[in-house]
């Protein structure tokens, strides 16, 4: 049994790589992957991507699934999707919010230059 | 912490900005999802006041509630608040809101920063340590995301 000091530090060794935080990016943005089209973007040879996909799926932020040839990978970390899930609602609500602060403030700049005047 | 932050460049002065994002008078004309107007605003902007904010979401067309406390104010640089939402939004946790005003030539850089609280009880329990290696990956999602915010202005 791995206790939770161990998996952490898995999940911090895991997330200090670019490359691999790009893997997982990847991930996020679409469903799932096969081993080659996430080594596409990297100028890295397949079998240094799977170095990078063993140690997140060491870190339990990544699943493989083999179907005969193809290994489809998946990201795994539920946390994270529900912190994406939560920092994409937002990021919605208040840059739409501010979208309308801006002129709403710039015509009170306006006026307060005119009655100055 | 997970948290979103978004940078704004707004021409007009800092006490202005401030005074749109703070008050009630303020907060009718901006806040909210979408087009759907703002049927209720209340804010009390002092530490300790209470603010309410109740808006009509055209995506769904339902009303939604938002309220919370101010919990720092330093006009016309500086204000936290914290939020919580009002009936049935999956969303239980309570969550913070900080606001800068820096005074700029072109007028005021408005940093907004929208912080989930992971300590709370009744937030969803996140095994202990995994907000630390969020925060990382969050931070690596958030530096496009808000490229794409300054770029697209």
């Amino acid at each position: 049994m791995v206790n939770s000091q161990e998996r952490l530090d898995r999940t911090f060794k895991a997330l200090t790589d670019p490359t691999r935080r790009a893997i997982l990016a990847q991930l996020q943005r679409r469903d799932c992957a096969s081993i080659s089209e996430l080594a596409e973007p990297f100028a890295i040879h397949l079998p240094a991507v799977m170095k990078h996909l063993d140690v997140l799926a060491n870190a339990g932020l990544i699943t493989r699934s083999k179907s005969g040839r193809t290994v489809t990978v998946r990201l795994r970390a539920q946390p994270i999707r529900e912190a994406m899930d939560w920092l994409r609602r937002y990021e919605q609500f208040w840059s739409r919010s501010l979208d309308r602060l801006a002129p709403y403030a710039e015509g009170k700049e306006a006026e307060a230059r005119r009655k100055s005047r | 912490m997970t948290s979103l932050t978004l940078v704004r460049i707004i021409r007009a002065r800092p006490q202005i900005v401030f005074d749109a994002a703070t008050t009630a008078e303020g907060i009718v004309h901006w806040w909210g999802p979408d087009d759907g107007p703002v049927l209720v605003a209340e804010a009390d902007p002092r530490v300790g006041g209470r603010y309410r904010v109740r808006f009509l979401r055209m995506l769904d067309n339902t009303e939604y509630e938002s309220s919370g406390e101010f919990l720092e104010i330093v006009r016309p640089e500086r204000v936290v608040m914290s939020w919580r939402w009002k009936g049935g939004v999956p969303d239980p946790c309570e969550s913070r809101i900080e606001m800068t005003f820096e005074a700029i030539p072109e007028g005021t850089r408005l940093t907004f920063v929208h912080s989930l609280l992971h300590d709370e009880d009744s937030c969803r329990s996140h095994e202990a340590g995994w907000s630390g290696a969020l925060e990382k990956l969050e931070a690596y999602f958030l530096s496009e995301n808000r490229r794409e915010d300054i770029n697209s202005r």
